[in-house]
This record gives structure tokens, sequence and C-alpha cells, in this order.
């Protein structure tokens, strides 16, 4: 999971309308001007293509992997301008982005596919570029797209050389077992220095100098050969046409028109309009509307063969029915699903509630529309006494959840309290009364509020991640320090080459999820890079943490922590809050307790003056305006005895840790 | 109702201040003047304006108009409504412009009170302040003022400057106190955008004075100025011998006010227009543009918003809590003839726990606040707005 990416294409998924409703070519019927207007290009009105012609030895299915900014997509589009899938022309600017937020931002949020048909040596080749996210914001969306493809062309850029997004995704193909082709981009540029990157290659990956290709994405310097390799080094996919249907879902989309859009891989057999088909996840069936191929717009074809990609319409209504990772056979000739998928799992869950709970119902409303586009958050009832009925969300980090809330406000104008986020932790539980009350020893815990108590557990557990960081070595010492102070234990270090080490230390997951990435960011003045995958559950001495307002306690800012950073973080949510809460009538106390034991106290000092010194004529139409915003502020505003605290106070309490 | 001219010429730009006001070489004072005589006529025909009850020159520099301008506008007012013997005129004067002689001038054509902006008794002071006369001139402008206008001479004077140290204040003040009459003004600065002094303190040049000094501050000059007799009749508005100003007065009690001149405000009914429901009106700013409007069209209204009966009741809550005497139920009621005081603010709700917490009382007078309330009143009114919204 990449951080470098994160917000991007957070910002990216959050602030687009999202996959399902991202342009994917009109409906059938629809004049194609309107998909001329969105791309310039547009694959309407050719005959169908005889699918026949192209059996598995003349198929390469691959992805092109990549760290951010290292040239990914603007590499697509010269394959698909080389093979003749789109027209050449300088317009052509990261073709397969084809939401708007991508080609604004320079990113890939959304994984997408093409057909490229080349001619090489006589024979007609059918190469599939099953496009992934460039920043590989999650790994499990690239391990789906990898799962289709029998190789990879991982590029690195010539200039900044192995990243630790390079590290990870080289990793997921290696194990995938997939052929390997190394790309050298970026040559054009002045300071490019691709033999260091070439030996940097050598180093960590074991591939040979001399298997990498120096190219220019930019300006189409050696593209032929890239696909050439393609053609040499990835073997055709070795599936029968003969066996019985056996296809990956590995991606989906909604269309308003024609239902869920499925992209599929065929791992055997073949699918055609009228098939009856069977979801090996759902066990539903649905009869086959129509089938074709990406070139990157749907474009129908009779049949899709073993070993090809394409999409399918079979009348799914919702994005949950083409679960991603689904195996999809014939009716009545049921195979062995495919290994499918983790889902992606939340790393950072909070209570959500209505300000007021008469707004229940529209915030649920509002909740379901905004998910059935982002898959990734997860949604559990949940309720409180101080908060009534509400929410317990999981997200895939702060910002995440951050953006979320904003779109609430914005798209759905909703007032939503948000609680302190925190990871799934874990007790192990003593009491057998608990046990028989949750059927188990081990639980998992989401909400602070269910935190057992330590009498009744003999271990808590805290999840864990590795992290991978590529940095100039002149930062190590700092990140060193930085690492030790988030509890992180160093597994590795080594030189990639006589400038860059390359580090990977476990940290808690707590300890990452809010800043950890901005924070490195900040003291390797943007060079150094991260990455992490899951690395399971370890022993941890949690406690939880209250903050008291008053005396009252603010339920949303409840945190389970780990005890050798209770006085620090105690001490400074208490010094934040006494900055985000604006000054009152009367003084507040703010502190941090550990059960009863107070452990930070701050004092915000009540106003003694609050009002403005003058107010004559042309003022006060402006004055009325700021009088009456600050009256509708104060309808937001979450009560916690007598102090009213902005809603937003929350957030911006715990956006930074103490270490900053 | 009040008549407001406002004179949009001064002699240079001070550093704090962030009003419509043009530093121009040259005026030409016979068009200005003609225009703001056609601007004060056409405007108080609209509003059917029988008395106009006070009238007050605001800028602006408007000491720096002559007097014969002052007069030509007083005598419009006269011909247009009635302007009744007695009726307070007020002139804004800088010390700069205040000789005895222009003074004298003043006083012949119809003017009966001053307001002198002194704004500092300390010369280090009025340089950060961009003002362009020294202490001597202040001081010798106020006493001719006395001398012509006795007990009816204001001086208007600034806090809270950037640097300012309690005792520096206590200091002004009491040489103020030495200098005065029987109406001051002591307004805390407020640091506008757009104002060369909130530049140097958004900058870091210039330390923003901080929160709990600024309170000092005015807690200090409330308790010297009782000490002196005082009666502090508004947030930053203090008289001793009945020597309020009937003008501003007027205007926190959320009366009808005509604006003329480069962006003058006012609030009345264009009874004259059929209309039966006060407004908003801004003058055009530009003086240039506002003149060629009057020109043409006889005033140079730029923007007139009309009044919902919500929108004057939160005026009156916002204008008139910042007196002592608050919004009585009489007031209350011709704004709001269904919903008396006690219907909107006796139940329980935000007023109620204001008063219990002794920031504000309800009674058979009216609503206003303690003293205490007085100097948090921009924590209270949000509330009370939200009260009011609900019914």
């Amino acid at each position: 999971m990449a951080f470098g990416s994160r917000a991007a294409s957070w910002w990216a998924r959050l602030l687009s309308p999202g996959p399902g409703v991202a342009p994917r070519g009109p409906p059938a019927g629809l004049a194609a001007g309107l998909a001329a207007r969105r791309r310039p290009y547009s694959s309407g009105g050719k005959e169908k293509i005889d699918m026949s012609t192209y059996p598995v030895e003349s198929i390469r299915n691959f992805s092109i992997i990549a760290h951010v900014d290292h040239g990914k997509s603007t590499l697509a589009d010269r394959l698909l301008e080389i093979t003749g899938t789109i027209a050449k022309t300088d317009r052509n600017k990261q073709v397969l982005d084809k939401l708007q937020v991508e080609r604004e931002r320079g990113i890939t949020v959304k994984a997408q596919s093409a057909s490229l048909f080349y001619n090489h040596k006589g024979v007609n080749y059918l190469l599939n570029l099953i496009d992934t996210p460039g920043h590989v914001d999650f790994n499990y969306e690239v391990s789906r797209s990898l799962s289709a493809c029998q190789g990879v062309i991982l590029v690195v850029d010539a200039n900044e050389g192995i990243q630790a997004q390079t590290v990870a995704n080289f990793y997921l193909a290696f194990e995938a077992q997939l052929a390997i082709i190394p790309v050298i981009n970026k040559i054009d540029l002045k300071n490019a220095d691709p033999e260091r990157v070439e030996k940097q290659i050598e180093k960590l990956f074991d591939i040979p100098v001399n298997e990498c290709i120096r190219i220019s994405a930019k300006q189409g310097t050696n593209i032929e050969k890239v696909l050439e390799k393609v053609i040499e080094k990835i073997p055709p996919p070795s599936f029968n046409t003969t066996d019985p249907l056996k296809a990956l879902v590995f991606d989906s989309t909604f269309d308003h028109y024609r239902g869920v859009i499925a992209n599929i891989a065929l791992f055997g057999g073949e699918i055609e309009k009228g098939h009856k088909i069977v979801s090996a996840h759902t066990k539903k069936r649905y009869e086959v509307n129509e089938v074709g191929i990406l070139t990157p717009n749907e474009q129908p074809t009779d049949k899709l063969y073993a070993g090809q990609v394409g999409y399918l319409i079979a009348g799914m209504k919702e994005v949950t029915e083409a679960q991603i990772g689904d195996t999809l056979f014939m009716h009545k000739q049921p195979v062995e699903p495919l290994p499918g998928f983790k889902s992606a799992k939340p790393m950072v869950f909070a209570g959500m509630y209505p300000v007021d709970q008469t707004e229940y119902n529209n915030l649920k409303s509002a909740l379901e529309r905004l998910t059935l586009n982002d898959s990734s958050v997860t949604v559990h009832r949940d309720s409180s006494l101080a908060l009534g009925a509400g929410w317990r969300l999981g997200f895939l980090g702060l910002l995440h959840m951050e953006v979320f809330n904003q779109r609430l406000e914005q798209e759905y104008n909703m007032s939503v309290i948000l609680t302190a986020p925190t990871v799934p932790y874990k007790a192990i539980l003593s009491s057998a009364k608990l046990i028989k009350e949750y059927g188990k020893a081990e639980i998992t815990i989401i909400n602070p509020a269910q935190f057992p108590d330590k009498l009744s557990v003999s271990e808590y557990l805290e999840p864990t991640v590795l992290g991978t960081i590529v940095t100039p070595q002149e930062y190590i010492g700092k990140i060193i320090v930085l690492c030790q102070d988030r509890r992180a234990v160093q597994k590795d270090m080594l030189y990639i080459d006589e400038h860059r080490v390359m580090l990977k230390y476990l940290f808690p997951l707590n300890e990452i999820v809010v800043d950890f990435y901005d924070a490195l960011k900040s003291l390797s003045s943007g060079y150094a890079s991260f990455d992490y995958e899951d690395a399971g559950y370890q022993a941890a001495d949690l406690i939880k943490m209250d903050i008291l307002l008053n005396g009252n306690p603010v339920e949303e800012l409840a945190t389970i922590i780990h005890c050798d950073k209770a006085y620090a973080t105690g001490k400074f949510l208490c010094e934040r809050l006494k900055d985000a809460i604006p000054r009152q009538l009367f003084e507040i106390a703010i502190q941090a307790a550990i059960g009863k034991k107070i452990i930070a106290r701050e004092t915000l000092k009540a106003y003694r003056k609050n009002v403005v010194a003058k107010c004559y004529g042309g003022d006060i139409t402006r004055r009325m305006k700021l009088l009456k915003r600050q009256a509708e502020g104060k309808k937001l505003m979450r009560k916690i005895g007598n102090v009213e605290v902005p809603r937003d106070a929350f957030i911006h309490v715990l956006k930074r840790q103490p270490d900053k | 109702l009040a008549l407001c001219p406002q004179w949009p010429y001064c002699r240079k730009h001070c550093s704090y201040c962030s009003f419509n006001k043009y530093v121009v070489p040259a005026v030409d004072e016979v068009a200005v003047r003609a225009c703001l005589v056609r601007e004060a006529r056409t405007l108080l025909r609209l509003g059917r304006v029988q008395s106009v009850t006070s009238v007050f020159f605001g800028g602006g520099t408007p000491s720096l108009a002559s007097p014969h301008t002052v007069a030509a506008v007083l005598e419009a007012a006269a011909e247009a409504a009635h302007l009744p013997a007695g009726a307070e005129v007020t002139l804004e004067a800088n010390p700069s412009s205040a000789s005895p002689a222009r003074l004298a001038g003043f006083k012949a054509a119809g003017v009966n009170r001053l307001s002198v902006g002194v704004q500092s008794l300390d010369a280090a002071e009025l340089r950060l302040l961009g003002r362009e006369h020294t202490v001597d001139e202040a001081r010798a402008a106020v006493e001719a003022a006395r001398g012509l206008f006795p007990g009816c001479t204001s001086i208007d004077l600034l806090f809270g400057l950037p640097g300012q140290s309690r005792e520096a204040w206590a200091r002004s003040l009491e040489a103020a106190l030495g200098l005065c009459d029987d109406h001051l003004a002591l307004y805390q600065l407020t640091l506008e955008r757009g104002t060369a002094l909130e530049a140097r303190v958004r900058r870091g040049a210039l330390p923003a004075p901080p929160q709990d000094l600024l309170a000092d501050m005015y807690h200090a000059a409330r308790a010297v100025l009782a000490a002196a007799g005082f009666r502090q009749y508004e947030v930053s508005n203090f008289a001793r011998k009945g020597a309020l100003s009937t003008h501003n007065l007027s205007y926190w009690r959320a009366e009808q006010y005509v604006g003329v001149g480069p962006g003058a405000h006012g609030r009345f009914v264009p009874w004259g227009e059929g209309s039966r429901q006060r407004e908003a009106r801004v003058q055009t700013p530009d003086p240039d543009a506002w003149m060629r409007e009057v020109q043409s069209r006889g005033h140079g209204t730029r923007r007139r918003v009309a009044l919902s009966p919500l929108e004057q009741l939160e005026e009156l809550l916002a204008l008139g809590l910042r007196t002592d005497e608050g919004i009585t139920q009489q007031r209350w009621e011709r704004f709001s003839p269904q919903l008396p005081l006690r219907t909107v603010f006796g139940g329980p709700g935000e007023a109620m726990a204001l008063q219990q917490q002794g920031w504000l009382l309800l009674d058979s007078r009216g609503l206003r606040c303690t003293p205490q309330g007085l100097a948090v009143l921009d924590s209270l009114l949000p509330a009370l707005l939200c009260q009011l919204q609900r019914t």
C-alpha cells in the first residue's frame, strides 16, 4: 500500500463520480459522438472482430507497474498509439485514465484495460494491457490486475531510481511468478542515470543489467523494443477453449444504462451472448447480454475465448453482484473457483453519528449512496449513549476518512460527528463471562467504547505492518529516529547503490496511519518513499485514554493507545484541543485521563471581552452576516456538558502526532 | 429620522482605517456640494421624512469640507423635511483641520456638536496610526472645540495598538480625562484587512495585541471612567451630565436613517415609491461615479435590499443590546407587535440560560446586557439569534 499516492488517489477516488458512474463509453444506441466528446478517439461503429483468430499462442496478457510518476500512463499511451489502437496525436495523454480527475491530476485511479493488436514477424498478436492504478494505493487492486496477467513491465524512473513502491510492486509480480520486463524510463531527462538504476535493479531484483530496456515514453524512444520483449518474454496464457468456462472478474464498474459491466479474464472455455452463467460467489444465475473487448472503449465481439480479456454485461443490477475476484462458470458446469482476492482491508475505524438524531435516515441514505462507489469503506451499525444511533465505518486511512466526511457535507449537506480513529486491535479474553458473551476468546476491537478491562484480558494485540522505506542516505539518521519514536523495529537495511538505502521496519499500524508519511516526507525534503504490507498482530500494552472537558468525557476522542505513549499523547491532545476549541463564556478544563487518573491538563480561559468596538452605518450588514453565520455554526456545534466544540475540532486535533 | 451625510475625502491615509475614503489632489467642492444637496433632497422626499431629528457629518474627513457645504446640506434638509432648531448636528473633525476659525465657521453653519478624532495623546502612537496631527494640535483642537461647543464636544480614542502596554493606555486615558468634555468614545483598534497596520501585524513586523491585554485595557478604562462620573451608555461610548449623542443612540435603537454621499448607508422605508418595507441602502462608493449618478438620477443608490421582519429584529437585537438601556418593550413591540419580547426570550432557552449565568436581564423594562454581559456581547448574540430564529 503506497502512501505516496494515497492522498492524491483518495481525493481522486472520492471527488470523482467514482468507478460506478465513470464514463464507460456510450450505451448501445446512443450517439457515438458522446464518446467522441469524452475522449479523443472512438471505437464505435467498427466491424465486430472475430476473436477466434487469436488463439492462446498469440495472446499476451500484461500489466505495467511503477512507482508514482515514473511514467506508467505515458508508456501506455505510446503502446496504444504504436499498435494503432488509438490515433497518434499530441493529445494522447493518459488515454487509459478515463476519469476526469485522473487526467487533471495526472494519476491513475481506476484500473483500465485495453486490447492491442500488433503484428510481429508476420504473426498477429493480441496484447491485453491490464492497467493497474499508478498509485498503488491498495495492494489488493494491483494484485487483482496481476492475476489476469502472465507478465509485467516494471517501469523505473531513470532519475529517481527504485522507490518503495517499485520494490512492493516487484515482489507482487515476483510472487505471482510473472515474467518481468524492466524498463528504465525518462532517459531523455537531463539528470537521467540509467546505468545507476540498472545496477540497482540488478542488486535488488537480481535481474541482469543487459535485460533492462532504456526508453523515453514521452519522446517515444525504444517503444517497439518493449513490445517485442512483451511478445518474446511473456508466455502466452495456458488455457484451453475446450475446457468448461472459467472467467475471473478482476474489475467492475457501473453504468446507469446497462448496469454492471464486469471486466473478465477467461481462464478456460468461451463465452457469448445468450450463455447462462453462474457466479461462484453468490450462486446467482445470469444470462449474458453482451461480451466484448476494451480498446479501451467497450467494443462488442461475438465471443471471447480462453486466454482473452474483455468485458461482460449480464443483467447484474448492483456492483456488489460482480464481486471482484469472483469466478463465473457455465450453468450446470461448475468449476473449481479461482482463489479470488483479499478485499480492501480497512486500516482505520471511526464512529459516525448524525449531529441531530432526526437526521439519521437522511444520513443513512447519503452513506449508502456514497459507499456504492467506494466499496473500500466498511459500514457497521453502532450506537452510543452520548451520540445516539450511528455507524462504525472502516477507512483505508485518516485522509480517506476526512475526505469522506467532507463529501458527506458538501454533496449531501450532512453534518456528522466523527470519533477518533482507531485501528483494529484484538484482545484475548481471560474472563469466562466475557468469553461466553462474545462466544469466543479472541475479539477484535474497532471501537474504544468496547475496550475490555485489563482484568478480564490475558493479552492485548495490535496490528502491525512491514514498512519499506527507500531514501537517499543523508536522511537515514533522522528516519531511524522517527521510526524508533513510532515504536518500529528495524528488520533490514540495504544500500541499493552508493547513495540510496532501503530500510525495512516492523511498525505498529496505529503509529503510521495518521501522519507517518507526512513526517517522513517532511524530514527527507520529499525524497524518501514509503510502502507497507500487512504483518499480522503482536502483543502490546494497550490502555484506553479518555479526554474530558470540564469533567465530561468526549466520547469522540476516547482512544486506545500504547501505554508508553499515554502521557505524551494525552498532553498533546489537550494542547491541540485548547487551540481547536474557541474561548467561551466560562473556563474550560481539558484533561486526559486513564481510568480515574488525570495524566494531563490544559485550561482554556473564559472570554473576558468579546464585543466589536465599533458598529456604525456601513458595518451592520456585514456584521449581521457574520453573526448569522455564527448562529448557524452554533447549531452544528457538538455540546459536551456546557462546552461547545466545533465538529472539525476533533479531526483537527488528531491530524498531527506529538513528534511533529 | 437621522441624516448621515458623508464627506469621502481625506488629506492622508491613516494606517488603520478601512473606511470608504479618497485622497485626491483637488476636490471639486462646488460639484460635490451640489450632489450632496441634491441627493439629500431626493432621499428625504423618497422617505417622506417629516422631521430630521439629528444630522451627523461623517467621512472621510468632513472637517475638510467648507462650512458653506455643511450649511447647504442642512438647508436642503430643512427644506425637504423639517429640521427643528434644537436638532443635534454633529461634525466629525480631525485636529489638523479644526482651527478655531474653521470651527467657528462650522458653528455658524449650524453644527452644534463636535466629535474630535484625537485617537491618541502619545506622539509615537499617532505616528504608528499614520495620523497627520501632533499631540499639541490635538489638545488645541479639543480646547477650541470645547470653547465653541461646551458640553457638546466628544473625543475619540483608540486602544489596543500593537505594542501598547497597560500602563501606556492608563496614561493616555488619564491625559484624555484631563482634556475631555462630557463625551468620550473609546474604541479597541480593529485590525481591518487591507490596511497597512494589519499587513504589518500579519507579517509579524508588529506584535498582535494579546486577548487578555485587550480585555484588561477595556475593563480598566470602564472602571476609570465610571469613577470619573461617566455613564457607559454603549459598548464604546461614555457620557456624563447627560451628554449622550442623540444621533448615535437613534442608530442603536434601530431608528430610520438616510445616508447621503459616496458609500453612505441608510435604513428607511421609501414611502415615496409606495413601499412599506424598510430597506438597507448603500450609495455608490466611488465619489466620481456617485456624482455622475446623482447628476443624472438625483441619487446614487447602488444597492437596496428590503429587510424582512426577522432581519429587522435581528438588527434590533444586535444593535440594541450594545446600549445600557438595551431593547425596551415598547421598541421591540414597534418592530414585532405580534411576538413580544417575553414570548421570544422568556421561556426556557438560550436567553434564560444567559440570564441565569448573569450576562443578560429580561424584565418589564426590556432586554439588556448586564455590565459583565456587555463586554462579551458577541458571544451572546449568536445564541440569541438562534432562539429568535426558532420562534
